[in-house]
């Protein structure tokens, strides 16, 4: 009887609650994080720039702090390119992005081929400067962000960059990039490749 | 022979072509026959001298000094590794001197997205938050993590820039940016259920704990298939340069995806383009689409370059093969530079995105060959020379040619009058 009346139940949990059951954990483990402590550890931007913090900066105050902050000592007197990649194009606006993007090492440069302007302040703010990473207020990293778009043309000079204004940044690159395909597993990488 | 199977066997039954292979093997085993120790009852003069036990190999046990494989720096990037502030970027794993398809943890190739400081991480202090696109976040800690069901699975992982080119004298060279180790976890399908995907959630951002704080996106569809959350690798611990203590598995992609210091994952409803993805950028489409799984590839590991033959007899060809499509359903050989392929032996079961280990028995004849290797993966992807994908791509062909996405094209050893075996590239 016990047993019966065990499927019986297993039955109708299948039948009306799966879907429900889906949705509800199966473990039990682990805690809920605060918002704060969510807050605090994402740093995760994307191009709507939704998470960005407040803070502003301009091309003049970046120029300051990429001297002060030692940015050039690897990175070369406005971005030229030393022991670090080059952050400025030594190509004009005449020439495709595609080619104005790449510095002399082969590597891309951020602010000229970034599809959005948010990766540029992303990579300053988690991964700048070398050796003391994740110590730029946020108004600093606005600043440099219009330092290195203005030094390439991407903005004028007295544009004012912030949580606002920053996603609105249309990059040189425009769409003039590959997408990404769908994945699904078990299916060859490149649809007719083959290898 | 064809492409028959062709076993050692049906070698040695073969007869009177074999006789310089069997003279070979004949000198061994009388040399083996008259050992100079004496095997039994000698524990005084001529034996071996004893390593003594110590606190410290009770242990932790070491290899013996005889054996001296050892990792390089690898010129990737041409940055060196550990530069003047301590950081590492690329070390290579010697593939010459690999058996079976495991990599010791001690010798596992190692990447850094950017030259990092490895972090020491206190266990006790890492978390891992999942969060998002989901209905609860959620906290783990190390011991939440390893009291939930577990799997275990060999899995390689391979570095992007792991790209062989003529300049370069070794395996560890051309292909020492790929490694394969048994890795212990918890499956991210698990973790995200007990948070519960939004149907939203699309693509998610993983993300390490080191200072530059790493982080790639990936497909959700890809977490719900295969990734594993691991905190064990080859038995043990995962080790601080591979990620310790929480690696992110991400079977068959590129090496940059596998996260290592694991400390966070966003599940998001787009495409996030961090600057790990950025680093993927590509004009076209197509190329684009290489990105992610890595393609079918194999190389003979011996013999190999800047290795040397002792002259014409019987040797084994052995190498690895491995693919982000699957499991490897077969490997060829060919000893004649690729007019004739025929069928390697596979040594175990091929495991899915592992190295399988294949085989193939040669008699060298002493005149100078090249001798090549290719696979097939379980959905039927084929390894390529560089000739088909410049066909594909419809470029002029040229030895040089770089292969667009993770460079997975046949690698061919020269093999020299003298029994030096070098580059077939150069």
């Amino acid at each position: 009887m016990g047993s019966l009346r065990f499927f019986a139940t297993a039955a109708i949990a299948l039948l009306l609650g799966s879907p429900a059951l889906a949705q509800s954990p199966t473990y039990g483990v682990g805690r809920t994080p605060t918002p704060d402590e969510i807050r605090a550890m994402d740093i995760s931007i994307s191009a709507t720039g939704e998470e960005l913090p407040q803070g502003r900066g301009t091309a003049k105050e970046g120029a300051t702090i990429f001297q002060q902050k030692g940015c050039a000592g690897c990175h070369g007197k406005a971005g030229m390119g030393s022991i670090a990649p080059e952050l400025q194009s030594n190509k004009g606006q005449d020439v495709p992005v595609w080619e104005r993007g790449r510095g002399k090492s082969g590597w891309m440069i951020l602010p000229v081929t970034a599809p959005y302007a948010t990766i540029v302040w992303d990579y300053i703010n988690r991964g700048m400067p070398l050796g003391k990473e994740g110590t730029l207020t946020p108004d600093e990293v606005y600043a440099l962000t219009a330092y290195l778009l203005a030094v390439n043309k991407v903005i004028p000079e007295d544009q004012v960059l912030d949580k606002e204004s920053l996603p609105k940044v249309k990059m040189p690159i425009g769409d003039d990039y590959g997408r990404l395909p769908d994945w699904k597993p078990k299916t060859h990488r490149l649809p007719g490749y083959g290898h | 022979m064809g492409s028959k199977r062709t076993t050692r066997r049906d070698l040695l039954k073969s007869g009177g072509a074999l006789a310089g292979g069997l003279a070979v093997l004949g000198q061994t085993q009388a040399s083996g026959q008259t050992p100079t120790v004496a095997p039994e009852h000698d524990h005084g003069s001529g034996a071996s001298p004893m390593i003594k036990g110590t606190k410290e190999l009770v242990e932790y046990g070491q290899r013996s000094h005889f054996v001296t494989s050892a990792r390089i720096a690898h010129p990737v990037g041409g940055r060196h590794s550990p530069d003047a502030f301590g950081k590492t970027f690329h070390i290579a794993t010697p593939l010459q001197d690999s058996v079976g398809v495991i990599t010791p943890s001690s010798l596992h190739y190692v990447a850094t997205t950017r030259g990092a400081f490895v972090p020491d991480i206190d266990p006790k202090q890492h978390t891992l938050m999942i969060h998002g696109v989901v209905d609860r976040p959620l906290t783990f800690t190390m011991e939440d993590l390893k009291r939930l069901p577990s799997v275990t699975r060999t899995h390689f992982i391979e570095c992007a820039g792991n790209r062989h080119n003529g300049r370069q004298k070794t395996v560890q060279e051309t292909h020492g940016m790929v490694s394969c180790a048994e890795w212990t976890g918890v499956p991210l399908s698990t973790l995200l259920k007990e948070c519960g995907l939004k149907t939203s959630a699309k693509w998610f951002v993983a993300e390490g704990a080191e200072e530059v704080k790493g982080a790639s996106s990936m497909p959700i569809a890809k977490a719900m298939d295969d990734c594993i959350i691991a905190y064990g690798m080859n038995g043990e611990a995962v080790r601080p340069q591979n990620g310790y203590p929480l690696r992110l598995m991400v079977p068959g992609f590129e090496g940059i995806f596998h996260t290592k210091w694991l400390r966070r994952i966003k599940v998001v409803d787009r495409y996030y383009m961090n600057y790990n993805d950025y680093g993927h950028l590509e004009k076209s489409e197509k190329e684009a689409a290489l990105a992610f799984q890595i393609g079918p590839k194999s190389v003979i590991t011996k013999p190999s370059g800047a290795q040397q033959l002792s002259g014409p007899g019987f040797y084994e060809i052995s190498g690895l093969a491995w693919s982000g499509g699957g499991a490897i359903r077969s490997v060829e050989v060919s000893t004649d530079g690729g007019k004739k392929w025929n069928r390697a032996e596979i040594k175990a079961t091929p495991q899915r995105m592992s190295h399988t280990r294949f085989g193939y028995p040669w008699v060298w004849d002493g005149k100078e060959t090249e001798i090549l290797s290719r696979c097939t993966d379980e959905i039927g992807q084929v390894q390529p020379t560089r000739e088909q994908v410049a066909k594909y791509w419809n470029v002029p062909f040229e030895r040089s040619y770089r292969v667009p996405g993770l460079d997975n094209s046949v690698m061919p050893w020269k093999i020299n009058r003298d029994g030096s075996v070098t580059n077939g590239l150069a």
